[in-house]
């Protein structure tokens, strides 16, 4: 494999987990890229591996169980898979930073917040207490946060959900990172919230040029933000296109059942989040996955030839690739 | 904060009094003192004479009221037997247990903290099982055992460390210590492990727990995906979360130990509290049965204040309780 002209190239990955009752291919095969200040949406529903993606590219999976079997993640000529942990850890928070999904949980409860972020630069910048505190206030500052000075010194659990998910943005952005990775930043808070701290991650995109990979299963926060769009079935790439093209012409049968669950494009339902159950069927069980196309119990167009086989990624032109029998072998 | 502290301490004093009320009916009705006192060939005459001269003839409040009031001047009476200050008595053997019962803790928390996180981390590699199948032992296996145990093998069967007594002592003000000689130090080890042993146990097992908690925490995951070494992630952002529970429990188990090491004492023969109370309640001393009571209650009581303090001061959640 050669290096990648990308910011960020995943090529083939594949991330197993071992269980007692089988082996969970978590990630699959899975290939796509990230381009310098570009958002790009990784959509599909619950189990389908996005945040395994991203742990793998952070070289966050817990092993055991989980383990990279196969593929490579090319970043700045670097193969993030086979990256000596030291070098690993000098990537992680200062140059690919992290949000989660449970900003209620995913602070220290027992350090400030200021403190919390000011480990950042004392880490990454070399920075003594003061200055990285100081660095920290205007971090805080950064992402709307009012009164900084004060909030500073407060714990995460004086502050509000939409606070605290600002808080971790700050700190995710704090050593000017060149790839954000956020993993459902929007899920677990109010519509007005979400709309916000949407609107914030933006603006803050555009200040700190950082390329974004948005996780979420929100096809209305891919509407907002992405520029490119990969959609996950089942721990693979089934469809990849620009937002446009996709929302306007969804090629794959799966796309298109996530799209016909929206009831307006870019309205969000009542809670704020589209659960995207209403395709029918389930999502087959990683350890007893259908021999052909994973997807082919649940699609209104499966054919003999979707039983037998899996279908590959076919490239339709124009950076969009489909996996389905019905563009082709 | 403040009130907090002031409501802690109107507690303490309540549980004192009643702790001292419970001391009260002990020395006047069980058994009765007088006979001790003056012998089992005294007149009828002696009897009154040794009643009046220790106030026993006078009525239960007056009496009650006599005991709180001398007992907030530190005096618990005479020893029946030795005829000095019980609470002298009990001090002068106050150094003696507290350095064992120290070392003891010492040993507890950073081995038991210590194993812990070990464990936690490799929970299913054969030293943690090890480990583990140890603290299991630790909790199960009686002091007495333990502290037999101890001393045939490194006392008797290899005979490298003492198995009794203080060995060579060093006073320095009104307190003796054993800490400052190598003679001294050695004779501490065998005691303070069969001392610490459940402690151990106790302090291992609780911290394992709280640590596999711990790390499956997202604040974790915010760590590691931060850039922090193993070390930083492990200490800073997941033990000093567990420390709360283990520091709070180590405080407790602290003044029972100092209060409660009888068994180990005995054992050992160690020169301490425990001891002399086991020898007085043979000998139906009371007033030191009595004040080593209300001294132990009071250790207890402060101790448990000053954890309570300190655990508010650790965790920020219930700062403003
Ligand atoms: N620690 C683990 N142990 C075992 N299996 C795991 C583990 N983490 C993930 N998996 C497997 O990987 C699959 C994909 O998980 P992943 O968390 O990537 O889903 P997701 O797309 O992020 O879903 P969600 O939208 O619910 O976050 C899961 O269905 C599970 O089988
Ligand atoms: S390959 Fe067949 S089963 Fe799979 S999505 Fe396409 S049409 Fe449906
Ligand atoms: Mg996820």
């Amino acid at each position: 494999m050669t290096e990648s002209r990308h910011l960020l190239e995943i090529q083939h990955l594949k991330t197993y987990f071992t269980t007692f009752e089988g082996v969970a291919r978590a990630v699959d095969d899975v290939s796509f890229h990230l381009d310098r200040g570009e958002v790009l949406g990784v959509v599909g529903e619950s189990g389908c591996g996005k945040s395994v993606t991203a742990q793998s590219i952070m070289r966050l999976i817990p092993e055991p169980p989980g383990k990279i079997v196969g593929g490579h993640i090319w970043f700045d000529g670097m193969d993030l898979t086979t990256l000596q942990p030291s070098a690993m850890r000098r990537i992680r928070g200062d140059r690919i930073a992290m949000i989660f999904q449970e900003p209620m949980t995913s602070l220290n409860p027992v350090y400030t917040i200021g403190d919390q972020i000011a480990e950042m630069f004392q880490l990454h910048r070399g920075m003594g207490r003061r200055e990285a505190w100081r660095h920290a206030v205007a971090m805080l500052e950064k992402v709307q946060i009012p009164a900084p000075h004060k909030r500073a010194s407060e714990y995460p659990h004086q502050l509000s959900g939409g606070m605290r998910q600002r808080a971790m943005i700050a700190m995710a952005l704090a050593c000017d990172p060149e790839i954000l990775i956020a993993d459902e930043p929007t899920t677990a808070l109010d519509v007005t919230v979400q709309a916000q701290i949407l609107d914030l991650m933006l603006q803050l995109k555009e200040d700190f040029q950082t390329a974004v990979m948005m996780i979420t299963h929100d096809l209305g926060v891919i509407a907002e933000i992405a520029q490119r769009v990969v959609v996950m079935y089942a721990g693979k790439v089934v469809e990849q296109a620009a937002t446009l093209p996709l929302f306007e012409d969804p090629k794959h049968p799966y796309t298109r059942g996530l799209l016909r669950s929206i009831p307006k494009l870019g309205e969000r339902s009542k809670k704020g989040r589209l659960r995207l159950e209403e395709i029918p069927g389930m999502v087959p069980g990683l350890l007893d996955l259908p021999p052909g196309c994973r997807f082919e119990p649940r699609c209104p167009h499966s054919m003999a030839v979707c039983r037998e086989r899996e279908p590959e990624l076919q490239d339709l032109g124009s950076g969009r690739l489909v996996r389905c029998f019905l563009y082709g072998t | 904060m403040t009130t907090y502290i002031l409501r802690r301490l109107i507690q303490g004093v309540v549980v004192l009094l009643a702790v001292s009320m419970i001391c009260f009916i002990i020395f006047r009705y069980l058994g009765d003192p007088v006979l001790t006192m003056a012998g089992k060939y005294a007149t009828q005459q002696e009897i009154e004479e040794v009643r009046r001269a220790f106030g026993l003839d006078q009525p239960t409040h007056v009496q009650y009221g006599r005991f709180i009031w001398n007992a907030l001047h530190g005096n618990f009476g005479k020893s029946y037997v030795s005829r000095v200050p019980a609470l002298g008595l009990i001090l002068e053997r106050f150094p003696a247990t507290f350095e064992l019962a120290f070392t003891a803790m010492l040993i507890a928390l950073t081995l038991g903290v210590g194993l812990g996180v070990l464990v936690s981390l490799n929970p299913s590699s054969w030293p943690s099982r090890l480990v583990m199948a140890g603290s299991l032992g630790g909790i199960s296996i009686p002091t007495f055992l333990t502290g037999v145990l101890l001393i045939m093998i490194f006392g008797v069967y290899m005979g490298i460390l003492p198995p009794f007594g203080r060995g060579e002592t060093v006073q320095i003000g009104f307190w003796r210590t054993g800490l400052l000689t190598a003679d001294g130090l050695k004779h501490l080890v065998l005691p303070a492990t069969t001392l610490a042993m459940y402690q151990l146990a106790v302090l291992l097992r609780l911290t394992r727990a709280g640590m596999r908690e711990v790390l499956a925490e997202e604040y974790i995951k915010t760590a590691w995906a931060k850039g922090l070494p193993p070390g930083k992630v492990i200490v800073k952002h997941a033990l000093r979360n567990v420390l709360i529970p283990v520091v709070t429990m180590a405080g407790l188990q602290f003044g029972e130990l100092i209060a409660f090491s009888i068994v180990t004492e005995t054992i050992f023969q160690w020169p301490g509290m425990g001891n002399l109370l086991l020898q007085s309640i043979y000998e139906t001393d009371q007033p030191v049965i009595v004040t080593y009571i209300m001294l132990a209650a009071f250790l207890i009581i402060t101790i448990n204040m000053v954890v309570d303090i300190l655990y508010a001061v650790l965790n920020p959640k219930i700062r403003y309780d």
